[in-house]
């Protein structure tokens, strides 16, 4: 396989500004990935301070309503709630380990912004955190932790500003700052080493929940659902079920308003609008016009609202691996007030995805069968969000 | 006319390229044409031409707001193709593009380079697509006979540089400063040595740009060994703040052209 692909998916499609950085870093991490002190240093922060490993939940009254044993891993209890802390504190350690004083990102839910700015205080970095100004307005308790955490919010106001746009405006900054600033990228997406990085950090994901789910139930589950944004909770949870070929391997991306709508970000499922392009460092199935522009997406839920997808995501789809399918806003609230209600849990808008899909895919299965979902992330952030499509005043 | 010929011509009369950069469609299609013919007369030596794209992220915010307006005003890729033809059947003088890589992949590699050797499109130069992802393009540019343009920065490792000059065709595009595209107003010292550092690596011409905003700047460069300047967002700024008053776009980019054409004349060289 060429370097930095998958298949033919991935690649450096980036300005010369950028390569010697992009460069820089895939050597540190090839240096660093398997050095033993470096994974000393990780793994303490992981288990000491993130909370790790989180558990995997049996939620016994959705099994019984949907007829099959649906488990949850339980990302959502990692701190800042959400399996973004595991990038985060993984590349800001790489970061440090190249001499870089400051750390920049973007963020669409703002998880990824809160874990950036929470890894910067705990290791003594300077943080900078890119949001659309959308973004901003739908998720206001994660700007404000971030603000607590000590990172500057930088509104970006351009094109349809969210986190396409927070994207493209960190990579700007980058491209005059490498000297001090790692870009701390918060999905498996970008530029070669990027989804090869966010993916061996977010893997310890699926690794706990393999280990856990055959401790539990003394098998393997018959699938493995997650939602998929640029994809980090999905390939993290994916990567250790990849040879276990029994077991499906189930994204998915954020069906919006329908696809026939074209309001939604449904990079595999819109024959039309969804087609293989190059954006953001690299190539992979990406929304577009007829033109090659890129296509704007809608989701409700910020951390899905994205025209592109990991180009592992991409390859695994196109060898049959993985499957990729999609929910509307309207079942993503539906399964957020089902899990919230029934198991106790309120779920992230973006996790609620799988959720939904699971729920479909339940009732086809056999009571004994066994579902395992990454419950990526926490709701908290989202009620406000919610409490304005159900009419609630807060 | 081709590159060659014309830095050959330039240095004969002691004068550098001045190279205006401009977004095809910017604002619309038929005063983006005008702007285009006004900068012939005024003193191009060479067009650089932008295809509008959704999502350039190695331009700052003038040259998206370029973009923007240009994609407003409904343009697509066959009308740009129409235009450089308009623009071809106007004038012989040669063509540069800045593109950005989705527009060429999603027309098809192979046909976009086609499609630009029918309208006799000198060189391309793709933001987002560096050394180690231009195989394919440089294929496509090459059965074309189509020059691929390849950007120089200040961190560019000397490995890197021995393999893009290796690649480069027409001419370096050399980025004055870190950073996006924009305006701003000095010449750096860097610059300066960053280009006696490639000259003595190739024989290709340099352009430098990146921030080249004003003829003092343009006059500082014409003293150092320097083949061309590129000048976009200042350019592009008029447009922006002539946008309600389209009688003036031109005036002032005539004048602006001229008086950066005059800073790149008759200069002594410094070594």
């Amino acid at each position: 396989m060429k370097n930095g692909y998958f298949g033919h998916y991935g690649g450096q499609f980036v300005g010369e500004t950028l390569m010697p950085a992009i460069l820089e870093l895939d050597s540190t991490f090839k240096k660093l990935k398997h050095d033993r002190e470096f994974n000393k240093n990780l793994n303490s922060l992981l288990s000491k301070y993130v909370g790790r490993p989180t558990p995997v939940t049996f939620c016994p009254n959705l099994s019984t309503k949907f007829g099959c044993k649906i488990y949850l891993k339980r990302e959502d209890l990692a701190h800042t709630g959400a399996h973004k802390i595991n990038n985060a504190l993984g590349q800001a350690l790489l970061a440090k380990a190249m001499g870089k004083t400051r750390i920049i990102a973007e963020t669409g839910a703002g998880q990824h912004g809160v874990a950036t700015a929470t890894a910067c205080a705990k290791l003594g970095l300077d943080c900078q955190i890119f949001m659309g100004v959308v973004d901003m307005e739908r998720q206001k308790p994660n700007v404000f932790r971030m603000k607590l955490l000590g990172a500057d919010v930088i509104p970006v106001r351009s094109g349809t500003q969210t986190l396409k746009d927070a994207i493209n405006e960190t990579l700007r900054d980058w491209s005059a700052s490498t000297a001090t600033t790692h870009y701390l990228i918060g999905s498996a997406l970008g530029p070669h080493p990027y989804p090869e990085i966010v993916a061996h950090f977010q893997a310890v994901i699926g690794r706990e929940a393999r280990f856990q789910i055959l401790k539990e139930t003394k098998r393997l589950p018959n699938a493995v659902v997650a939602c998929v944004g640029g994809g980090s909770n999905a390939i993290g949870i994916f990567r250790a079920f990849l040879k276990d070929s029994d077991v499906r391997l189930i994204g998915v991306e954020a069906g919006g308003l329908g696809i026939k709508s074209g309001k939604h970000a449904a990079r595999f499922a819109d024959p039309e609008l969804g087609k293989p392009g190059i954006l953001h460092g690299s190539l992979t199935y990406v929304l577009q016009d007829q033109n090659g522009q890129i296509y704007n997406t809608h989701s409700i839920s910020a951390g899905l609202d994205y025209s592109a997808v990991g180009p592992e995501h991409s390859y695994l789809r196109e060898i049959g691996r993985a499957e990729y399918y999609y929910v509307t806003d309207k079942e993503c609230l539906k399964a957020f007030h089902l899990l919230s209600e029934m198991e106790g849990i309120i779920p992230a808008l973006e996790s609620s995805h799988a959720l939904a899909y699971s729920f479909k895919l339940a009732r086809n299965l056999d009571k004994n069968d066994i579902l395992l979902i990454n419950l990526s992330g926490r709701g908290d952030k989202d009620i406000f969000e919610v409490a304005r499509y159900s009419g609630d005043k807060l | 006319m081709n590159y060659a010929e014309l830095f050959h011509n330039l240095k004969r009369k002691n004068e550098i390229a001045l190279i205006p950069f401009t977004v095809i469609g910017d604002p619309n299609y038929q005063t983006s044409l005008k702007i285009v013919k006004n900068a012939i007369h005024a003193g191009a030596d060479i067009l650089e031409l932008g295809f509008p794209f959704s999502d350039p992220t190695a331009d700052g915010p003038t040259i998206q707001a370029a973009d923007q307006r240009a994609l407003q005003s409904g343009i697509t890729t066959d009308q740009c193709f129409e235009f450089l033809r308009e623009v071809r059947s106007y004038s012989m003088i040669p063509i540069g593009l800045l593109i950005y890589a989705n527009l060429v992949y999603r027309y098809g590699i192979e046909e976009f380079y086609a499609k630009l050797s029918d309208i006799s499109v000198n060189s391309v130069l793709v933001a987002d697509v560096p050394i180690e992802e231009a195989t394919p393009f440089i294929k496509a540019a090459r059965n074309s006979a189509i020059d691929t343009v390849f950007l120089v920065s200040p961190l560019t490792t000397n490995e890197r540089l021995t393999q893009i000059l290796a690649q480069a065709r027409g001419f370096i595009y050399l980025i004055s400063r870190l950073g996006v595209t924009g305006v701003r107003n000095d010449v750096q010292d860097l610059t300066i040595k960053l280009i006696k550092q490639i000259k003595r690596k190739t024989q290709l011409p340099i352009a430098v740009g990146f921030g080249i905003s004003n003829p003092e700047q343009v006059e500082t460069l014409a003293r150092t060994e320097v083949d061309g300047v590129i000048v976009g967002s200042a350019i592009v700024k008029i447009i922006e703040e002539n946008i309600d008053r389209p009688e003036n776009i031109n005036t002032e980019i005539g004048s602006f052209i001229a008086s950066l054409k005059n800073a790149t004349r008759g200069s002594c060289k410094i070594s």
